[in-house]
Parts: structure tokens; sequence; C-alpha cells
């Protein structure tokens, strides 16, 4: 369970937004809108706790996540802005250091099943920098497909996605849900995501 | 220590050098210039041989603390401009370690072959074969400081517009004490002095900065990360 309350955020001179709390129990979905520059990055950030709240807490299960710690950092996935894929590398060795950060090991097998099951088949060696766009974010979001975080911290996932495979990981992200999971995510498109109790959340002054 | 940690390590390790495998050109760049900045003084000065001897300590070190400034800039900020560096923050094991791993890599492609090549540099400037060695040893030791030293200037200008300019500004200072006692090792060893008390000097100062480099590279990731 996730708790946040009285949770503010200051850029510059500017307040983002105050006295925002909500509870993401297990299995829920928490889908934050806003316009642009509203905070919603920097909620999700806050979350993860890439960056410390102006004020208020965040409690993971109860206890602060700055107190949890790597414990915390154990429990959820964070996919930002950036795809976070080294150019130079391939599909494969990116995925293997990724899983290698959070103390797992992938073998190219599965790599290589787990790249075809995102749609990447024949391009796992590849290096990165020669997919486009639509490419790189599946590659980034096959991280979701062996993950075993609980809470998924998902900014802008549909994000120059073919309409197939914004069906293909809402798909994932029910599962997700099924499973007992939890996800934080920001959208610009409407995106059906099915199960799960979902919550709004809009950022506005 | 959590299973995994020196894997950790070594998976940055291993994941920074495969990078600078496969983007040669940054490698070598830094390399070359050391080569050509220590090339050009026996150029300019011309074959004065015993003038040539007393400037070549300073001259192999000034170069090599600027050729491994070169590289610095990059330490960090790719990593930070892909979102790899946050992927980093929130890895479960210690991000000094993360960072030290990134340290080790950096001194295996930018110091490493400067230390390699220094004896050939160095016999332009008809160095003794004793004083090639300790020049040898000198930046075997010293040049882990550099990588260490550098690594807390790279995190605080971390996404500081012009912030390659306020590097330089920032470790240059730092460097000085490695300069001191890197050159003056081997000035010492012409003259005769024997060596071993910069040598000890200059590794008490790589234990010290091995010791709180790193800590001090990883506060201020954090702080430049907020």
């Amino acid at each position: 369970m996730l708790t946040a309350t009285n949770l503010a955020c200051i850029r510059g001179d500017r307040r983002l937004f105050a006295g925002l709390g909500f509870t993401l129990e297990s299995g829920g979905h928490l889908y934050v809108t806003g316009e642009n520059g509203s905070g919603k990055t920097s909620l999700l950030r806050m979350l993860c706790g890439l960056s410390p709240p102006e004020t208020g807490e965040i409690r993971w299960q109860g206890e602060t996540i700055t107190r949890l710690g790597d414990d915390y950092r154990k429990k959820i996935l964070y996919l930002g802005h950036q795809n976070a894929l080294k150019e130079e590398l391939t599909a494969l060795e990116n995925l293997r250091i990724a899983a290698a950060l959070t103390g797992a090991t992938l073998e190219d097998a599965e790599g290589t099943e787990l790249l075809e099951r995102s749609g990447l088949a024949g391009r796992e060696s590849l290096p990165v920098r020669f997919l486009s766009q639509g490419q790189k974010r599946r590659v980034a979001l096959t991280r979701l497909l062996w993950s075993r975080a609980s809470l998924w911290v998902l900014d802008e996932p549909f994000v120059a996605l073919d309409s197939a495979a914004v069906t293909w990981l809402a798909g994932i992200i029910a599962m997700h849900h099924a499973a007992g999971g939890m996800t934080v995510l920001t959208s610009h498109q409407a995106v059906a995501i099915k199960g799960g109790a979902a919550q709004n959340l809009r950022l506005s002054e | 220590m959590r299973p995994g940690t020196p894997g950790i390590l070594w998976t940055v390790v291993r994941r920074d050098l495969l990078l600078a495998l496969r983007r040669k050109s940054e490698v070598l760049t830094s390399l070359f210039f050391f080569v050509i900045v220590v090339s050009l003084f026996p150029l300019g000065i011309g074959p004065e041989m015993s003038l040539l001897r007393i400037i070549a300590p300073g001259v192999l070190w000034v170069a090599a603390l600027l050729a491994a400034m070169l590289s610095l800039n990059r330490l960090f900020a790719t990593d930070h401009a892909d979102g790899t560096l946050e992927q980093m923050l929130l890895a479960p094991a210690p991000l000094g370690l993360l960072v030290t791993g990134k340290i080790i890599a950096h001194w295996l492609v930018a110091g490493l072959p400067l230390v390699l090549i220094a004896p050939l540099l160095g016999l332009q400037y008809d160095l003794a074969p004793h004083a090639l060695g300790v020049l040898m040893l000198s930046l075997l030791i010293g040049t882990p400081l550099l990588s260490l030293l550098g690594a807390i200037g790279a995190a605080l200008t971390l996404g500081v517009r012009g912030g390659g300019v306020l590097l330089s500004l920032l470790t240059l200072p730092l460097y000085i004490p490695a300069l001191i006692f890197g050159a003056g090792a081997v000035e010492a060893d012409i003259s005769g002095l024997g060596a071993t008390g910069h040598l000890s000097l200059l590794a008490a100062l790589l234990a010290l900065s091995a010791f709180f480099a790193p800590w001090a590279a990883t506060a201020a990731l954090r702080v430049a990360l907020e």
C-alpha cells in the first residue's frame, strides 16, 4: 500500500501543487493527468524517492520511503521520459545491464524471448541507436515483462507507441494489477486499462 | 553485505568498458592529446638534452592531468542525459558502489593507457631507464587519484550549463598535490635523492581519496539529480 499525504512541490518560485494526497491499494491504479508543466513528472520522481517533497510524506506499507531505502527501491520500477538505454549497446545488452543493476541475472535466451514478446524479434543484437523511437520505447518497456517490482511508476509510457503496442502495454499493466501490483502513470492519451481500482488525480494550480 | 553486491560493482565496470569499446574515438582522443602535448615540447625547445631532462617530469605530469580531465565531463554526463543515471540511483544497491565502479572504469580507460605509454614518451626527454620506471610508478599511483578527485568535480558540475569549463576550474586545483608529488618523485630520482618519500606521500593521498572521493561524489550526484 502506497500512501501520500500533504505533498507539495515547489520549482523555482512557482508552487506546482500542494496538499496532495492519495492512497493506492494493492491492485490499484493511479492515473495522473494535468497540463504540461503541472508537476506530473515531479510527482512521479517524488514517489520514487528521487527528489524529496517540499512538505508531506510518502509511506510504503506504513513506513516512510526514506527510511525503507533499498527495501523500497526493490519494490519499484520507474520508467521516465527518457528510455534509460545506452545507444551504443544492443537491446539485449541494455536489458541485461538493467537486470544486473536490480540484482537479477537475465540469460541471453530469456532476454531474446522477452524482446520477441515486445515485438522486437531479430533486432535484439542491433545497437539501440539504429532503432526507431517507438522500438526504443518497446525495449525500455521490456523491463516490465520480467520485473518483480510491485509498484510501477510510468511516465508517459504510451508515447511513441503504435496502436497495437498501446493495446499490448495496456494488457501487460492489467496483468500486473491482476497479480496484485500497483501502477502510477501519467498519460496524455486516454487508454483504457482493464481491471484494478482506478483513481484519477488531476494536477492543477 | 547483500548478495550480489560485488557483482553490481563488476556490472558497472564492465558496462562502462563495453561503452568505451564502442566509442573508441572518445577514448583515443585523450590518449592522443597526451602523446601530442608531450611531443610538442621537445620540438619547440629543440634538442637541448639537459634542459629537456629538467622539464620532463613536469611536462609529462601536467599533460597527464589535462588528458585525464578531457574525458572527465563524460563520466556522468552521458548517463545523466539518457536517463540511465536515474536508474542507477533507483537500483537497490549503494550508489557509492556504482560510483566506485564508474571511477574504476574511467581509470582503466583514461588513466592506464597514459601509464603504459609514458615511458615511450619519456625517451624523447632523454630520461634514464630508472627514471622512466619511477615515472611509470608515479603515474600508476597518481592516475587513479586523478580519476577519484575528478569524479567529485564531474558530479558537482553535472547538469550545470558550461559545466566543462567549471569542471576544469574546480578539478585542476585539486590535482595540485598529485602533480607536486608525482613530478617530484621523478625529479628526486633524476637528482639522485630517491623517490620513495614522494611516492609514499602520493600513495597516502590515493588511499585517502579512495576512501573519501566516492562518498563525496555520491553525495554531489544526489544533489545534482534532485
